[in-house]
């Protein structure tokens, strides 16, 4: 559905994507990770057939955005990053508005923005100011309204950010669902467990660049092991008793607030830090994540 | 409420409301029609048209549907709008045609071709209202489009080309000068300031002039980047010496010649002498009626041009 083949984009001498090459087949749920700034967004404004890339190829469906510029965005159903509702309109009228741009009419928009509403569990909410809605309210909102041409392809560009964590599982139920009824879905994040819970593949994108790709579980295998230890000896204390911990583990990871070791077994080497007289503060064990994936691969966490 | 299992929501995909008979035993779940049931008929299973009839759309009336956009969105305004298209002209005729025009008129009899005071001002009153509408129109809203609220990113996702995101707005727009200019004119031969019978050609020419200095406005407005009080500074040092100096009080040969080049440039000037010639028959040269006509419709050509350069390349970034 879509094929990239060393695409880049570079704004004079910088290079906000240089030279990243995949393809996601009809029905994947495919995500980019990485930190703000890694070049996930003019990927994927490039995808959407509003941004020219430097160089390289794209297709999408086959045809390629700059020269198909409103038959490609015709195919797509685009949630960016910051809302552009229009505050000025209702709700509903927000969905109407939007489904004109692709001709729709009107006889099938009615029923069709009352249904999108329902979807997005803003039926009651339909001839309220958008003024009035919460962040995650408009985020529904703004999803739904991407919906309207019934895309087979969704693009939701960091579709969670800023939003509470109530708030984003109900959008990630939302969203499990449209990946269900088969809709592809392309999405960047900046949160591990998103990526985790909506990803069937993905690549960790860092500085324009991939760094990897797979599945999230397949990424975990190959880039960590299966369980980490996390000690915090107190902020002080962290750099000095690091080298102390040596040889537990595979690997052993300082971070400035803690100590990460990584581990297949984590109690085992709980027991051996302790064994060696170590009185860490706290200590947390737990399943290796994307985040440790990330960590390894570029040396920094994704948040920042 | 429940939240639906999965096995549920596929069926819901289908169009199939079959809440009930997912409750009876013996139904198959995703049966079209059950025989003998009430109500089990299903609504037929709404479906948007292909993609490729989408495109095709979006490139013939790309245009108006943005203008239709605007022209909703403005809706929720309407009421304000009607009010200060009845209140402005109500309120400067009444100052400037009977207040200040009873003493114009006593003073000096035959300064304005033989007309009065009232409707020798209210083409360039005319005029001079559709371009402060203009000059609204095209600031605040397009750094808002852009900006603020980011409205032009919604349907720039969209099928529709930039240039037609231009188009649309441009389109609006002179719908909403049209209609304010139409209650301006019909107020103004209220007051029996326009004694022509060609007075009604008066509002499109109105109109001309206020995209004529629009358009341009809008090229840039589309480039800033930031607020910096630049919109205040356009309305004070560019709509309001126009605004006083393009022959709108008072012929533009009773200024000083090195001051005329301010008429000469401005849209106002060029739109007020058409309408005069319009509305009360002063006495205009044909090839100077063309001139003002073609140096209007010149400034609407580069503004738009420009305009549409400008959004391509900051849409497009």
């Amino acid at each position: 559905m879509i094929s990239a083949q060393d695409l880049s984009k570079h704004y004079g001498e910088f290079k906000a994507v240089d030279a990243i090459s995949f393809d996601v087949p009809a029905g994947e749920s495919f995500g980019l990770l990485g930190p703000n700034g890694a070049g996930k967004s003019t990927t994927m404004r490039m995808i959407g057939g509003v941004s020219q890339r430097t160089s390289g190829a794209l297709t999408i469906m086959g045809l390629d955005p700059e020269e198909h510029g409103p038959e490609v965005r015709a195919h797509l159903g685009v949630v960016p990053q910051q809302d552009n509702l229009d505050e000025e309109l209702r709700v509903r009228d927000n969905l109407l508005v939007y489904g004109r741009y692709f001709g729709l009419p009107m006889s099938y928009l009615k029923p069709k923005a009352d249904e999108l509403l329902e979807f997005a569990q803003l039926t009651d909410k339909a001839s309220a100011k958008v003024d009035a809605l919460s962040g995650g309210m408009k985020r529904r909102l703004t999803i739904a309204r991407s919906l309207i041409n019934e895309p087979k392809i969704l693009l939701l560009d960091e579709p969670t950010t800023g939003l509470d964590p109530q708030a984003r599982h109900i959008l990630w139920d939302r969203l499990f669902r449209l990946k269900e009824s088969g809709v592809t879905l392309i999405l960047t994040t900046h949160y591990m467990d998103e990526a985790e819970q909506l990803c069937d593949r993905l690549v960790v994108v860092d500085k324009g660049r991939i760094m990897a790709e797979g599945s999230p579980a397949q990424l975990i295998r190959e880039h960590s092991t299966r369980e980490v230890l996390e000690l915090r000896f107190g902020s002080e204390r962290n750099t000095t008793v690091a080298g102390e911990l040596h040889g537990i583990g595979d690997r052993l990871e300082p971070l400035p607030d803690r100590i990460l070791i990584y581990a297949h077994d984590a109690e085992a080497a709980l027991d051996e830090v302790v064994a060696r007289g170590l009185r860490p503060i706290t200590s947390l064990v737990r399943r290796s994540s994307l985040e440790d994936v990330f960590l390894r691969l570029t040396g920094r966490s994704l948040i920042d | 409420m429940t939240e639906p299992t999965p096995v549920q929501q596929r069926s819901d995909a289908d169009g199939d409301d079959n809440d009930n008979s997912d409750n009876n035993d013996g139904v198959a779940a995703g049966t079209a029609v059950t025989p003998g049931r009430q109500g089990a008929v299903l609504p037929p299973r709404l479906s948007a048209h292909a993609p490729g009839v989408s495109a095709v759309r979006a490139r013939k009336f790309g245009s108006w549907y943005y203008a239709e956009h605007v022209l909703r969105a403005m809706r929720s305004y309407r009421w304000t709008l009607l009010a200060s298209s009845v209140g402005t002209p109500v309120m400067y005729l009444f100052a400037m045609g009977v207040g200040l025009a009873t003493l114009v008129d006593q003073n000096s009899e035959g300064s304005f071709g033989g007309v009065s005071y009232l409707v020798f001002i209210a083409p360039a009153l005319l005029a001079s209202a559709t371009i402060m509408t203009a000059a609204t129109e095209f600031t605040y809203p397009v750094m808002d489009g852009f900006k603020w609220r980011r409205v032009y990113y919604g349907p720039h996702a969209s099928p529709l080309g930039t240039h037609q995101i231009v188009n649309g707005h441009i389109i609006a727009i002179t719908v909403r000068l049209s209609l304010t200019t139409i209650v301006y004119f019909l107020i103004i031969a209220a007051f029996g300031a326009s004694p022509s019978a060609l007075g009604f050609l008066a509002v499109p020419v109105a109109v001309l002039a206020g995209l004529a200095f629009g358009l341009p406005l809008l090229a840039y407005s589309a480039r800033l980047e930031e607020d910096r009080g630049q919109f205040a500074l356009v309305m004070r040092f560019v709509v309001t010496p126009l605004f006083l100096f393009s022959g709108t009080f008072f012929p533009l040969d009773t200024l000083p010649v090195f001051l005329r080049w301010i008429g000469w440039i401005s849209p106002l000037w060029h739109g007020t002498e058409l309408g005069r010639a319009l509305t009360y028959g002063y006495a205009l040269p044909p090839w100077l009626a063309v001139v003002h006509v073609v140096f209007l419709l010149a400034l609407c050509l580069i503004g738009w041009r420009a305009a549409r350069s400008v959004f391509a390349r900051r849409l497009g970034r």
